[in-house]
């Protein structure tokens, strides 16, 4: 895949309402390794945590990436955040490389994209009151005034529902309940006005009273500024809520692409059915059955298995096949792609 | 399991009060249970409802600033609450009754195989050779799905799912009548979920072991539950059998918990609960869910008791008083 140009991107079937422009960001063939040492030098393997991921974001659009611990999806998100280089492949946010800025370029960048981090309590310095808290990207970015970054916290923070204003700035995060220190959290992704959010399972500490509540936050948010949103997460349950398409990730690989809807009415990848299959809606009917989980454990990102990553846990294991040759990009239904040799008869892209 | 055997636990009137700078924190507040043998009860409720301190109640593990612990707790008959704590340590905590900690991932300690670790109680309490209780280690790891030769391992060489269930097996190890488990999945993915739910429905099965399962987590409960009950400010608000509870449930709270939880089959959308717990501080009289609570009326200002409402269900408001299941 090349990169998309506008023209390409008219090209192609239409994907949302946002298709018709240039992507706000793309993933080209995105591979994030890391070295293992051994006694400090020699070489004694390469972890691959994302291999060769390629997608594109449009502005104002919601996609989740899902998949279990360790497939390499915090990786991804870090990647697109900056934070680790791509060994190869590339992160292209508003047709600009991220490899090729400089330092302060990579500033800016960071005011365009706001991270919503998993656990609030350990994103929120301890020391600092919210006042702190919230003010410090604006002195780092910004070229406002006291006052003028005042206002802008109080904007943000009605913005967000962390009221009574007054009430909080002077408070420490251990002071405020769980629900509102994501509020503090997603604040402080929101001060810079950014273009795309980067959420990272950003519901998973919270009650269940309190997640749908921060959900809607998000959804709201994502609306009301057009922002584009990556929702990392494990749990495909709170995926319905606003994501328009889903990207299942296993073993460092995008092993299925849907729309939601699709995805969740007709999952192809064995894999994405045993996410679906292990969530367990509130029914007596639980206690009686076994639940079908996939037999062993997630493969080593060091020596991945041969051919199709997921084939030694598959049920649709097919001989002489998914163990020898890596499953194509096969497009079964339009727009909805899946790794797995089930699908060969269908069209392909690699 | 019928009702006329004797229970395997009952509580009565519990309490455990702390003492904090800005007062009396009511964490449990006469809470009445009972529990019978090989019967799994779910306690479901919001973050600071006081789950976790009520487990505490139970094992007696308290910390210093207890201001009032009563009421009693009886273990197969025998009343618990009169034993000195020396006496409990080597009667009940670990030998009637186990418990698999919050986070317990992380509970286990670093410098220690576990398979040493999960052989202590075993050794501790039972007087049994150090590679006697190594046997039966490997046992109970193969049990729930531990490779047996883990028992050399360290717990940092093994993932979130495997300490998680290296954390039952110790819980398991001494055959105990009781495993409270304190959110055992909630650090988990979705597929370690189920996993662990799987091992714990089939413990359940094999053995006549009693389960409580402390969660928020209304979906995973379901899977191993046959009775629930809906905790609220320090309090039980509603106890029903899972058959009824899942599908309906009798209290405004219970029903609102259920409406917010995301559900993968159903289209209807969740809803959120609008307003926070009260503080266990200083709790108004009155019912202490009113102030959140749609159906709220004149009687509210009094506190309903946790009453009969049909043959297996309690609840503990005035909308159920006369005993009726509407």
């Amino acid at each position: 895949m090349t990169a998309a140009t506008p023209d390409t991107a008219q090209a192609r079937p239409a994907n949302g309402s946002a298709a018709q422009t240039e992507p706000l960001l793309s993933l080209r063939n995105l591979r994030t390794w890391f070295e293992l040492r051994r006694w400090g030098f020699g070489r004694a393997g390469t972890v691959r945590a994302v291999d060769d991921v390629s997608f594109d974001l449009h502005a104002g659009e919601a996609i989740a990436i899902v998949g279990e611990s360790g497939c390499g999806k915090s990786t991804l998100m870090k990647t697109i955040l900056g934070l680790h280089m791509p060994t190869e492949g590339s992160v292209i946010f508003e047709g600009r490389d991220l490899s090729t800025l400089d330092a302060k370029e990579l500033q800016w960048y960071r005011s365009q994209v706001g991270y919503v981090q998993q656990d609030p309590f350990g994103a929120l310095p301890p020391f600092m009151d919210i006042r702190r808290i919230l003010g410090e990207p604006l002195k780092i970015h910004g070229t406002m005034d006291e006052a003028g970054r005042q206002k802008r916290i109080r904007e943000v923070m009605e913005e967000v529902r962390l009221t009574p204003v007054e009430d909080i700035l002077p408070r420490f995060p251990h002071m405020l309940s769980g629900g509102q220190q994501q509020r503090v959290v997603i604040a402080r992704a929101m001060l810079l006005n950014p273009r795309m959010i980067v959420a990272d399972e950003p519901v998973s500490m919270l009650d269940m009273s309190v997640r749908v509540e921060i959900l809607r936050l998000l959804q709201g948010l994502q609306r009301s500024h057009n922002l584009a949103v990556v929702y990392i997460t494990h749990d495909l349950s709170t995926v319905r809520y606003f994501s328009e398409r889903i990207f299942v990730m296993y073993a460092g690989e995008i092993v299925e692409q849907a729309l939601m809807d699709d995805l969740l009415r007709n999952p192809l990848h064995p894999y994405s059915n045993a996410l679906l299959a292990a969530i367990a809606d509130p029914d007596p009917e639980n206690a009686r059955v076994f639940r079908d989980v996939p037999p062993g454990e997630p493969p080593s990102l060091v020596n991945p298995p041969s051919g199709c990553r997921f084939h030694p846990r598959c049920t649709h294991f097919i001989e002489d096949l998914c163990a020898v040759k890596t499953p194509l990009n096969f497009e079964p239904e339009p727009d909805h792609r899946a790794r797995c040799w089930l699908y060969q008869d269908s069209p392909a892209s690699s | 399991m019928s009702q006329s055997e004797q229970p395997l636990l009952q509580i009565e009137d519990l309490r455990l009060y702390f003492r904090t700078q800005q007062g009396i924190l009511h964490a449990v507040d006469s809470v009445n249970l009972n529990l019978y043998r090989n019967e799994a009860m779910v306690i479901l409720g919001e973050s600071g409802c006081g789950k976790t301190s009520f487990t505490k109640a139970i094992l007696r593990m308290l910390p210093r600033n207890v201001h009032t612990y009563s009421g009693s707790v009886k273990l197969n008959g025998q009343e618990v609450m009169q034993l000195s704590d020396e006496e409990y340590r080597q009667q009940v905590r670990w030998v009637q009754v186990s418990l698999v900690p919050q986070a317990a991932m992380n509970s286990l300690n670093p410098v220690l195989k576990v398979g040493d670790q999960v052989a202590e109680p075993l050794i501790s309490h039972f007087g049994i050779r150090r590679n006697e209780a190594l046997e039966r280690v490997a046992e109970s790891f193969q049990h729930v799905g531990v490779p047996a030769d883990f028992i050399r391992r360290y717990a940092f060489e093994l993932s979130g799912g495997m300490r998680q269930r290296v954390a039952i097996a110790m819980a398991m190890i001494t055959n105990p009548d009781l495993i409270i488990l304190d959110e055992p999945t909630s650090a988990l993915d979705v597929l370690n979920q189920a996993n662990i739910m799987n091992v714990l429905k089939r413990v359940k099965q094999e053995t006549s072991t009693s389960f409580i399962l402390i969660t928020h987590d209304i979906g995973t409960s379901s899977e191993l539950a046959d009775r629930a009950a809906v905790m609220y400010a320090g309090q039980i608000v509603e106890l029903n059998d899972a058959e009824q509870f899942f599908v309906e449930p009798l209290h405004p709270y219970s029903q609102k918990l259920m409406a917010s939880v995301p559900k993968l089959r159903q289209v209807e959308e969740p809803e959120f609960i609008s307003g926070q717990p009260p503080s266990l501080l200083d709790l108004a009289s009155g019912c202490r869910f009113a102030p959140r609570c749609d159906h709220r009326f004149e009687l509210c200002e009094n506190d309903p008791e946790l009453l009969p409402a049909g043959r297996r269900q309690h609840v503990k408001c005035w909308l159920h008083q006369n005993g009726d299941n509407p």
